[in-house]
């Protein structure tokens, strides 16, 4: 049986799976670790939504842009985040990629254009069209992928944000992790239309609908964006229909299984995105199983040692709570 | 030396520092071909072109946000937001306080947002009655959140001064103009009882540091701490305290954050009797938080109890002859200040 992997190599096939496969394990590390209580504060997990971040991300370079959201960790390791920085921001250690003051909800990566996650629904929208701006007015080569939920689409800057980028036509792809339900909230009760991606006609913009599970087909969909945006033609909305297995948040009573019926979530991970793909890249050959073990071992490996390098950090000390309010602060100047 | 209105200086420094550094991009509703409503933009559009001159749909929120990420992409943006009072629609409130203030901290000191904000604000009157939607003073708000600067000039010379800073500086700056002030140049009613409205302003750029408090006027008795076109009037009133053998020193913070503590205790210390001036309401609003300040570091310095003279605790109303008696006018200026005396 043959599989159409969008021309890609046989090395960027693995990377792919890669990433999924990293995501998934820094999500089990992370649920293990909040239920041991060594996580201060809430986290949202991507389990189940890994595709969507790898496909998208796999088409980005280091210099084009990702905004995020409170549901980020998948993200920023798709776009090639650090998993001991980040792990130790979980954890509130000044080793992490906010210096602890950020936490799961806030993590950014400057370096490889994670520009930060944010903790409000939809608020990243406009400023992923301000990036584009950015990308624009220094006629740069840069594009923005711009990750939000089902839920955001419902906010008034999902609107002023889309009609913005739209009307100057900017670089942003805007991506739609629709899983179906806000925190407890089911779309079909919050929303009058089945399909987010229906929205891009009030924009004038291609909205296109997404099996949110496959990877490749992100992947494909991403990319004919990217080089709509890379052509000056502006943005694109893409919808990936895809489900959290998890709750909305780690604490979530039965694992969201409140509003959600059992029938529903077994149906759903049973299509899960990484084992899917592992199994066409094994049917085609592309790896063994045995190699698809080794690369699985060496994640699981680096996930533990990320996880020890977070806990042996130190907290930031109490001294330097005044530190960064202002640039200014940095130069012993400003302070309130 | 050139005397010039506020806008005109606004619109000069844009000019100035966009020619200077490419980086800088405008953009608000109406502020592109139009040149803004008070015409601070004017012409921005035709010298520096499309890219870097928008006209933005009335979208707050968007506005605001596009800030955010353009400062996260590299650009100097200055924002505006046509009245002051629209800051609070369409998620621009969030784009300020959990963004744009927020980012540098809550990421660990990796991305500063460089990205200015300018905003009018206050009562038009007597000029145009502007209602409960189009001049209240909001400035507090501001100083309430963590990682923004507030600049609030009184004049055009200070406009220029620090509008050139925000646009030099690495924090945000929420950049608050007086609707007032704008209209000394088209108003000559106006240009005449406030003759200060206007000053001489060197066409070479300066800077005006943050957090450098200016004593506009000197005098021993009394000091009045005032913002924006509260100056003005404490300037009015003060000619007539004079007349009455009382001399009052006026303070103008020109920035609520930073603010200069020291400048305004020195003065205290100095006079021993205080009146806040500031045209927000009275509940929560500046002159509190300068109260505030004075009690904590000056309070064995003063000889009577501290007066505020702020807005009423009411949305402005329509009528002129309401909307005199909600915002601070000379005559309660003049009566707080004898108030601390007790004559």
């Amino acid at each position: 049986m043959s599989h159409d992997f969008a021309d890609l190599s046989k090395s960027r096939l693995t990377e792919i799976y890669s990433r999924m496969f990293r995501i998934r394990k820094f999500e089990e590390k992370t649920a293990e670790l909040f239920s041991q209580g060594l996580i201060p504060g809430l986290v949202h997990l991507y389990i189940g939504e890994e595709a969507v971040a790898v496909g998208v991300c796999s088409n980005l370079t280091q210099h084009d842009y990702v905004v995020s959201t409170h549901r980020g960790h998948g993200h920023c390791i798709a776009k090639g985040g650090d998993v001991r920085k980040m792990m130790a921001e979980l954890l509130g250690r000044s080793t992490g990629y906010c210096k602890g003051r950020g936490g799961s909800m806030h993590i950014i990566a400057p370096e490889i254009g994670v520009m930060g996650c944010s903790g409000i629904v939809g608020a990243g929208i406009p400023i992923a069209a301000g990036l584009g701006l950015a990308s624009n007015v220094k006629k740069a080569d840069t594009i923005v992928a711009c990750f939000f939920g089902d839920g955001a689409s419902n906010t008034g800057t999902f609107h002023e944000g889309l009609n913005l980028a739209a009307a100057w036509k900017l670089p942003v792809v805007f991506v739609c992790e629709n899983n179906l339900y806000a925190i407890s909230v089911p779309m079909k009760k919050s929303t009058p239309i089945e399909n987010v991606a229906d929205r891009a006609v009030a924009y004038g913009i291609p909205g296109i609908i997404v099996n949110g599970m496959d990877v490749i087909a992100v992947y494909e969909a991403f990319r004919e964006a990217a080089e709509r945006a890379k052509a000056g033609k502006g943005p694109t909305l893409i919808e990936c229909k895809t489900y959290r297995f998890r709750g909305h948040f780690e604490g979530d009573p039965k694992g969201g299984g409140i509003y959600r019926s059992e029938e529903e979530m077994t149906e759903w991970r049973s299509k899960c995105p990484i084992f899917a793909f592992k199994a066409k890249l094994i049917e085609s050959k592309t790896f063994t199983e045995k190699e698809a073990q080794e690369i699985e071992q060496k994640i699981v490996k680096e996930i533990e040692e990320a996880t020890e390098f977070a806990k042996d950090s130190p907290y930031p000390s109490a001294s330097e709570v005044k530190h960064n309010v202002f640039v200014s602060d940095q130069q012993g100047g400003t302070s309130r | 030396m050139r005397a010039l209105d506020f806008s005109a200086a606004i619109n000069e420094t844009l000019r100035q520092e966009m020619a200077r550094d490419k980086n800088i991009v405008v953009f608000g509703e109406d502020v592109g071909y139009f040149g803004g409503l008070f015409g601070c933009t004017k012409n921005l559009q035709q010298e520096f072109g499309e890219s870097r001159v928008r006209d933005t749909p009335i979208s707050e929120g968007a506005i605001i946000g596009a800030a955010v990420g353009a400062a996260l992409g590299g650009l100097r943006p200055v924002a505006e937001i046509q009245f002051i009072d629209f800051i609070g629609c369409n998620g621009a409130m969030d784009q300020i306080f959990n963004q744009m203030g927020k980012m540098r901290y809550m990421f660990g000191g990796s991305v500063c947002v460089p990205a200015v904000v300018r905003a009018p604000c206050g009562s038009r009157y007597p000029i145009a009655a502007g209602a409960a939607q189009h001049s209240q003073n909001l400035e507090a708000w501001f100083m309430h959140v963590p990682g923004l600067k507030v600049a609030t000039p009184s004049n055009p010379y200070d406009a220029k001064g620090l509008l050139t800073t925000a646009l030099r500086d690495y924090d945000p700056v929420f950049f608050v103009e007086h609707k007032l002030l704008y209209y000394a140049q088209r108003m000559p009613s106006l240009r005449e009882k406030y003759p200060t409205l206007i000053c001489d302003v060197p066409e070479a750029s300066y800077t005006i540091p943050f957090g450098q408090a200016n004593i506009v006027r000197k005098g021993g008795d009394v000091t009045a701490v005032a913002t924006m076109m509260m100056v003005h009037k404490c300037i009015k009133a003060a000619e007539e305290l004079s007349k009455l053998g009382i001399e009052l020193e006026i303070v103008d913070p020109r920035t609520l954050v930073p603010l200069d503590k020291q400048t305004i205790v020195n003065s205290v210390k100095k006079t021993g009797r205080v009146v806040i001036v500031s045209e927000d309401c009275k509940t929560g609003g500046v002159a509190a938080e300068i109260a505030a300040t004075i009690v904590e570091e000056a309070f064995d310095y003063l000889d009577s109890p501290l007066r505020r003279v702020s807005g009423l605790d009411v949305p402005i109303p329509y009528s002129p002859s309401l909307e005199r008696a909600a915002i601070p006018q000379e005559e309660h200026i003049i009566d707080a200040v004898r108030g601390t005396i007790g004559r």
